[in-house]
């Protein structure tokens, strides 16, 4: 059940949500259990930078009824030491999906975030340059300093930042839409015109919890970062009207993710369009989540 | 360390005991490594999990292991949101998923000091197993709430008790016993493990004195394999660290201040 996506051979359809699974982590804490066993067909990376950033202050984290609002604040390395530290580490991680022992490598794709056409401009450049990354995603879920709007809320600005970056790296180019707009499905057509070659979505809606009372009297809010992103089953129909909606619309390839928790899950978004399914948030529940899922949905049973 | 098996495990609960104002949870883990004093697992029922108030819970909670012995876990839980209501409730036949051992434990100390053991409240369960785990004779300081809470204290041997409302042992906090400890004799090394308000005693009386101390510390967290971000804890010097990861267990010099928010087991508050 291979499948073809931008031009790369992945095992299975199953890859992981940005943010949502350090491997590198995972190696120190399960080791030679995740070789050979690494539940996803390709690897997306946390977003990264231009510069390193700590993330928001805690509390980062509110369980909500069926999900999960993190405020986490793309805490990561900076791309200098991403690119000479993290990279070659990931690079070095292999899948055995047939279990038969044949393994092959992991396709990467290095999720980057920058505030506008320039810092963008120089994160591909960077990545274009390193042969072990197969595709790069384009985080756009970022407010422009101006406007305060997020870069990928608004079609316009959204097609001309993607057409302003695209030639700056042949690698493929997937724009990773954010569900906090009006039209989602404009803002995938603004992402292919301006030259996308895929576009993945649902990123976390946005969303806020209140420190309760007692504990806070008046009223403030709970997470360190203010507001946060919903994921988890609570989003989950919502994702499957916005993937439906973009599959509809745009020519690209789509990656559909939101609430994934089971092969079922996984090919209801297959069929209303999407090529390939990213599994986040149960991933956090069972870090082999992503495995069960592509052996389910391989299987043609139910979980 | 003990590495965990990639993946949750479907394990059995083998009994189920009430303490005082705790439950004491036995799980057979036949075929899982053998943790660390001061390592964690994530736990959530295998039936039942979500559903409840407000949906919840939908994560797995993280709890210290408490003890480790004849391939059976044990876990002390109390009952205090939706996740440890619903472990609470389990009886021996059920079944929950787990993941661990996870994280950084314990290190043992060196031979010519002395350990004193801290904990507060359901904060106690790894220093247990670090007693196990300890063939010297330790000093073990425990504080709770009230009488019902102090029964937790049997988990342990030949602990000394302080108490919020004086009904058993000291009247006040366990902090004050360390720093009387100390002043005795300061060749020591201090475990600790409890609500942050105590922890951060801990910390600051460890600092002005000059003893070296390792925390084990609590926080709200989706994952407890690193994949999250969501226990994030200020580093020292800048920055933050992942609870689960660079710890549980810090050495007391790696932590800023440890605020309110440390401690929370229940993924933001209660309901």
């Amino acid at each position: 059940m291979s499948i073809r996506f931008c031009g790369l051979e992945l095992a299975h359809p199953i890859i992981n949500g940005s943010g949502t699974f350090d491997a590198i982590a995972a190696f120190r804490v399960f080791g030679e259990g995740l070789r050979g066993a690494f539940p996803f067909a390709a690897y997306v990376s946390k977003t990264i930078t231009l510069e390193p950033r700590a993330g928001n202050p805690p509390p980062r984290l509110w369980e909500a009824p069926a999900g999960l609002i993190n405020s986490i604040g793309l805490p990561n390395k900076g791309l200098g030491d991403y690119l000479l530290e993290d990279l070659p580490l990931l690079a070095d991680m292999s899948t055995d999906p047939s279990g038969a022992g044949d393994s092959q490598a992991v396709p990467l794709i290095t999720n980057v975030m920058g505030s506008n056409a320039e810092e963008i401009s120089r994160l591909l450049e960077a990545c274009d340059e390193r042969p072990e990354i197969s595709a790069i995603e384009l985080n756009v879920s970022c407010p422009n300093v101006h406007t305060g709007l997020d870069i990928g809320a608004d079609p316009r600005q959204l097609e001309q930042v993607v057409r302003a970056v695209r030639g700056r790296t042949g690698k493929p180019l997937i724009v990773k839409l954010t569900p906090n707009t009006a039209d989602v499905a404009l803002c995938a057509r603004a992402a292919q015109e301006g030259g996308a070659d895929a576009v993945s979505l649902i990123n976390t809606l946005r969303a806020m919890a209140l420190a309760p009372n007692p504990l806070s009297r008046p009223p403030r809010p709970w997470l360190g970062g203010v507001t946060g992103g919903l994921s988890g089953p609570a989003v989950r129909a919502v994702a499957l009207a916005q993937v439906a909606a973009v599959a509809a619309r745009v020519a690209i390839p789509v990656i559909g993710m939101g609430g994934v928790q089971s092969a079922a899950h996984a090919r209801e978004l297959i069929d209303v369009g999407a090529t390939l399914v990213a599994v986040g948030t149960a991933s956090f529940l069972d870090p082999a989540a992503g495995a069960r899922i592509a052996a389910a949905l391989h299987a043609g049973t139910a979980p | 360390m003990s590495q965990a098996p990639f993946g949750r495990r479907l394990l059995r609960v083998t009994s189920t005991d009430e303490l005082g104002a705790y439950r004491v949870l036995r799980v057979a883990d036949p075929h899982g490594p053998k943790p660390r004093a001061g390592q964690f697992a994530m736990l959530a029922a295998a039936e039942h999990w979500g559903g409840g108030r407000e949906q919840r819970p939908y994560l797995p909670r993280a709890f210290s292991i408490a003890r480790h012995s004849g391939g059976e876990a044990h876990f002390l839980l109390e009952d205090v949101g939706p996740g440890t209501k619903r472990l609470c409730e389990l009886e021996a036949g059920d079944r929950l998923w787990a993941l661990g051992p996870l994280g950084r434990g314990f290190t043992a100390p060196p031979e010519d000091l002395r350990a004193i053991l801290v904990g507060g409240g359901v904060g106690i369960a790894p220093l247990a197993i670090l007693q196990d785990a300890i063939a010297a004779p330790v000093t073990v300081l425990l504080g709770f709430r009230d009488r019902a809470h102090a029964q937790g204290a049997t988990l342990l041997d030949s602990a000394r008790v302080a108490t919020d409302d004086g009904s058993v042992g000291h009247r006040g906090l366990v902090t004050e016993l360390l720093a009387s400890e100390i002043e005795r004799d300061p060749c020591a090394v201090v475990y600790a493990c409890g609500p942050a308000g105590m922890l951060e005693g801990v910390r600051a009386l460890c600092a002005r004195t000059g003893t070296p101390a390792q925390l084990a510390l609590e926080a709200g967290m989706a994952c407890g394999f690193g994949a999250c971000f969501g226990c994030a804890v200020p580093r020292r010097g800048g920055g933050y660290l992942r609870v689960c990861l660079d710890g549980p267990v810090f050495d007391a010099g790696e932590l800023e201040r440890i605020d309110e928010h440390a401690g929370l087991s229940e993924v933001g508050q209660p309901v």
